[in-house]
């Protein structure tokens, strides 16, 4: 990924700030510009909030054949996470092994790196998850 | 001089490796050598952590628990010798994953294992003079140990985040100062991946001059003897010098006990005073006097002389996970993952 790209969106990913539109009150994770139920009524209204970072795992995958920058991770789980506020993200849960993992399990946001351009390039962060 | 903790946590990651499991691989009683340094197990980072990310951590912790506004620190300082990169500060990202930038000046220490605790007192002087309203200084390492070497036993990771201020104090920081000289008892050079020391030369002329020669300076400024103090930390390379060097000044086991943590976590570098005195706070009471002695190789050592208040019992109920909650839940890994984790596997450029 380019540099500006990712450097883009560091700041919702370093800190989970999302969008509320002012019109319906629902929560997007990213962040968007305009709310695609609301559409232009949104326009103008969509709010700039900080998410807790707590939610709970609505699905999982426990990953055996990664990508090549995860192979010291092998086997990861990747789960789709609902957020306190509503909106529902993918993001590996960490410090556990899969069997720990269960639909429903409370997890909440940790710092770690995504990675990385290769051993001399940009390092990237963001959030992963950790069973609570 | 009213300056001192706003603020403060620790953080240590998930996986350790006991003693015996390196031992094993390099066909010695590793249980037996781990006994000789007086640790048991070792913390291990995670291949998705480092400095940056227990820095992180260990912030977010420390402003959990305290109502500052971020974008009032003023300054922010992250002191290691394991920094992920050589030329791009780890304390820009630590700023802003905290909401505190773009406002403030923030910059990398490195002093062997007392960065941490030079970024305090860098923290003290701009908060004393009112150049800024707070500052954050934290020390973490995710220190290396070449395979086999006596280092492997000890290094490991780990780090904690002090806000300094002047208002709504935890603990106050009574006065410090700091004993430095050329002494080459450990280095490593730009480009190396592991560092190399100068065995017994660590502890004589380096561990035990400057601590004992920083500590003595700071009994006879405050006036203070052993007694008067509840608690001491000193650096911990290994479980034993502590011990040793406090017990010689004339300090109790149970004064020690709580700032001494590398028997259970391992030598986290610049994390081992700050997490140590993490611990301490955890387990302090208002009124409580601190002695904490820390030491960097190359060398010098920083004395702090403290006192906790009565918002320590605010600070532990405003969102407060105390260290040992990261310290007591663990997983152990066997020496090949913990190979691979560290990248001590020679991948041929696949990851």
């Amino acid at each position: 990924m380019a540099i500006a790209r990712f450097w883009r969106e560091n700041d919702s990913r370093y800190n989970m700030y999302g969008k509320k539109c002012g019109n319906c009150d629902k929560t997007y994770f990213p962040p968007r510009d305009m709310c695609p139920k609301c559409r232009r009524e949104s326009m103008g209204k969509m709010k700039k909030v900080q998410l807790t970072g707590k939610g709970k795992v609505i699905s999982y995958s426990i990953v055996h054949d990664g990508l090549p920058e995860f192979h010291m991770q092998l086997p990861y789980t990747i789960a789709i996470i609902e957020l306190e506020e509503g909106a529902r993200i993918t993001g590996q849960v960490v410090d556990c092994n899969g069997d720990s993992v269960k639909i429903g399990s409370k997890v909440k946001s940790v710092f770690r790196k995504l990675g990385e351009e290769g051993k001399s390039g940009v390092i990237h962060y963001g959030y992963k998850f950790k069973l609570i | 001089m009213s300056v001192g903790i706003v603020s403060y946590g620790g953080y240590v990651p998930y996986y350790r490796i006991e003693a015996g499991s390196i031992g094993a691989v390099w066909g010695v009683d590793g249980t037996a050598r781990g006994k000789g340094l007086g640790i048991i197990r070792k913390s291990v980072p995670s291949p998705d952590e480092d400095v940056i990310t227990i820095s992180v951590e260990a912030a977010r912790k420390a402003m959990k628990c305290c109502k500052a506004d971020p974008e009032k620190i003023g300054a922010l300082y992250v002191g290691s010798e394991s920094h992920p990169y050589a030329v791009k500060p780890t304390a820009t990202i630590v700023a802003e994953a905290i909401s505190a930038a773009p406002n403030l000046t923030a910059a990398d220490m490195e002093f062997a294992c007392k960065a941490g605790t030079a970024g305090i007192q860098a923290c003290m002087g701009q908060v004393a003079s009112d150049m800024i309203e707070y500052g954050m200084a934290i020390g973490a390492d995710t220190s290396q140990g070449a395979p086999g070497d006596a280092l492997e036993y000890s290094a490991a990771a780990g780090g904690a985040a002090f806000l300094i201020g002047k208002k709504d104090l935890v603990a106050k920081i009574n006065t410090t100062l700091s004993f430095t000289t050329d002494t080459p008892d450990f280095w490593r050079r730009e480009g190396q991946m592991y560092p190399r020391h100068g065995g017994r030369f660590t502890g004589t002329p380096a561990y035990f001059k400057h601590i004992n020669a920083c500590a003595k300076m700071l009994f006879d400024k405050m006036g203070t003897k052993p007694e008067d103090y509840d608690h001491a930390i000193f650096h911990q390379p290994n479980g034993k010098f502590p011990l040793r060097i406090g017990g010689a000044m004339g300090f109790s086991k149970e004064q020690l006990e709580h700032g001494l943590l590398t028997p259970i976590i391992g030598n986290t570098y610049s994390g081992a005073v700050p997490l140590g005195l993490t611990n301490v706070l955890d387990n302090s009471k208002p009124g409580d006097k601190i002695f904490v002695i820390s030491y960097g190789s190359g060398a010098g050592s920083d004395g702090f002389d403290i006192t906790v208040t009565d918002n320590i019992k605010k600070h532990k109920k405003n969102n407060w996970q105390p260290l040992s909650d990261l310290i007591e839940n663990y997983e152990l890994l066997d020496y090949a993952t913990y190979a691979k984790f560290r990248g001590k596997i020679n991948m041929g450029g696949v990851a």
